[in-house]
């Protein structure tokens, strides 16, 4: 052991007291931070991760370890396999549809004009709207007897339709409802990178004879690419998460049909907080994490892969290598 | 020859530009519509986009039948302490992680930033028995516990006081003999003001818009924010479309009007941080 003492002993440094100080109040005012992130998210986290590995009873989720039957169970479940394929679907849908019109709707608004800000604010606008209101008012535009959407429809000749009544429909109409609450995120952020793109690059291929068509396809996309990436990964994420505009339109009796329209979060939430089958439910969320976990890594994996890349051809450039 | 074909397409732009705008506020006119209608007009066929008689009865009645008053301000209080929490947790810790070194920093760092990309989706379960064990099932405080602190609070106030507070500002204050918290209220944090600007937006608009915990964590609609009770008295008691309408209109006023104020900070904000966790 070595002595402790006041002076300054060799080998290891003493703090100064400022020094000291400092890194008193480092510790103190992180201190409470990192508990609260502990209690409300880092342990919950881990502890998802072991629940799922064992068999529940009310109030105890530990009640025996089972190992990988849960997830065993998952597979051969058909409201699981029937919710986790339905949330693909919207998952995919959602994110092409929105990134489509996001693009498109970017295209069109990329110079800057008083006209080009209003629309953007007016696009923006269900970004911000919590998704309950929105989610009531559009249960309430699918209504098959005095909706708005059925009435609209109507004159161009279509029947009513029971939009939120019939399985097919049903998910169509929560995947148009979506895509309207966030194609102005994905938007927003291909206009930031649309603005980004130097205007010599677009009037040089243009002194070429480049067509609008052909900037925009040979120019504009690749360089949007990090970017197209950022808004396909989140958006598929997000998607999966969905929840609230299902609970809210599948609930009540204008209501879809419950199954057509179950998605993962969905599940866990009845069999968590309906049904009690908490070590079960966690294994479903174990299974969502592991879906975020890998689109989250696919993003990151993807465009290390090309800064990588990038940096090679520079070096090659350069002759370094 | 740009003439000839530039034409028509601008104003084919600006008709699909026209269209796709009136797609996104419609809905929106349409709630305020019918939350202006007396009841025989909510359901008349045609739907009526303007209504004939324009009333605020439904408003009154929404708080007269149901407790939407109480949703109301148990609504408003969770947003606003849950921004003040984030506020105060993010600041701190952005301060502590710009500007100090101690050993478990990076990991610390790392570890608040990585549980962003876990949605609580994902570990509501373990945390609503915590809380059972806490006992803080149907408390306000269960309620608002997980929203006292944001992963992307705190790395954005650490890149701003990193970027914009320099060293020499703070030895100066220590110099002069300040205490270390005396040094970040009084120094550091009246300097915050434009990232306390924007996260105040985001935490505001996140808390407010919270659905699934609110729905698993209260079972008396003492408890109920604005959102679970619109989402429950949509379908669970009789309340006509008129007053719920309403409910919806009020609901949305507060994070609009914040939004129509704040339109650029908060996009740009947006952009930055992907609002989210």
């Amino acid at each position: 052991m070595k002595r402790i003492s006041t002076e300054s002993s060799p080998g290891r440094k003493k703090l100064s007291e400022t020094e000291f100080k400092k890194r008193v109040f480092a510790y103190t005012a992180i201190l409470p931070v990192i508990l609260i992130f502990g209690f409300v998210r880092i342990v919950p986290i881990f502890q998802n991760f072991l629940y799922s590995f064992f068999q529940s009873t009310i109030g105890n989720p530990l009640q025996q370890f089972i190992g990988f039957t849960n997830f065993k169970d998952l597979f051969a479940d058909d409201l699981f396999v029937l919710s986790l394929r339905n949330t693909t679907y919207f998952a995919v849908f959602v994110t092409l549809f929105s990134v489509a019109f996001a693009v498109l709707l970017a295209a069109l608004l990329s110079t800057r004009s008083k006209a080009s800000a209003l629309y953007e604010t007016i696009y923006f606008l269900p970004v911000i709207t919590p998704m309950v209101p929105v989610a009531v008012v559009w249960k309430w535009i699918y209504d098959p007897t005095y909706g708005l959407l059925n009435y609209v429809l109507s004159w161009v000749g279509i029947e009513p339709i029971g939009w939120l009544v019939f399985p097919n429909t049903a998910m169509v109409a929560i995947i148009i409802m979506s895509v309207w609450k966030i194609v102005g995120y994905n938007m927003i952020i291909f206009l930031v990178g649309m603005r980004d793109i130097p205007e010599s690059y677009i009037e040089a291929a243009r002194i070429d004879g480049a067509s609008t068509m052909q900037v925009f396809w040979r120019i504009i996309m690749p360089l949007l690419r990090p970017i197209m990436l950022f808004v396909l990964v989140i958006s598929t994420i997000n998607s999966y998460n969905v929840f609230t505009q299902v609970f809210i339109m599948t609930s009540g009796p204008q209501g879809a049909p419950g199954n057509a329209v179950r998605t993962i979060v969905f599940d866990i939430y009845e069999n968590a907080f309906r049904y009690f089958r908490t070590g079960y439910a966690a294994a479903e969320a174990v299974v969502l994490f592991l879906i975020i976990l890998a689109l989250t890594l696919l993003q990151f994996g993807i465009s290390g892969n090309k800064e990588r890349r990038d940096k090679r051809r520079l070096l090659r450039k350069g002759g370094l290598v | 020859m740009k003439n000839y074909s530039g034409k028509p397409l601008v104003i084919l732009k600006h008709l699909s530009l026209l269209l796709g705008a009136s797609i996104m506020v419609l809905p929106f006119i349409w709630m305020l519509s019918t939350s202006l209608k007396p009841p025989h007009e909510v359901l008349s066929w045609p739907p009526q986009l303007i209504p004939n008689t324009v009333t605020i009865q439904n408003y009154v009645t929404v708080f007269a039948t149901a407790p939407f008053a109480r949703f109301f301000v148990n609504s408003v209080l969770m947003a606003s302490l849950s921004t003040v929490a984030i506020l105060i947790t993010s600041s701190v810790a952005g301060y502590v992680f710009a500007k100090f070194n101690f050993p478990l920093k990076s990991f610390l760092f790392i570890l608040t930033l990585s549980t962003a990309m876990v949605p609580l989706e994902v570990y509501m379960i373990p945390l609503y028995m915590s809380m059972v064990k806490m006992g803080w099932v149907n408390k306000f405080i269960g309620l608002i516990a997980p929203y006292l602190i944001m992963s992307y609070g705190i790395f954005f106030m650490r890149q701003n006081i990193m970027a914009s507070i320099p060293d020499e500002l703070l030895d100066a204050a220590r110099i002069d003999g300040a205490s270390e918290w005396r040094i970040f209220l009084s120094v550091v944090f009246p300097m915050l003001g434009g990232p306390i600007g924007a996260i105040s937006i985001f935490a505001f608009q996140q808390t407010w818009a919270a659905f699934i915990w609110p729905l698993i964590i209260t079972s008396s609609r003492e408890l109920w924010t604005m959102e679970l009770g619109l989402g429950m008295f949509q379908y669970r008691f009789t309340v006509d479309l008129g007053p719920i309408n309403a409910g919806s209109m009020l609901s949305i006023i507060p994070v609009l009007i914040m939004f129509l104020l704040m339109r650029k900070k908060i996009i740009q904000g947006i952009t930055l941080t992907g609002m989210k966790g």
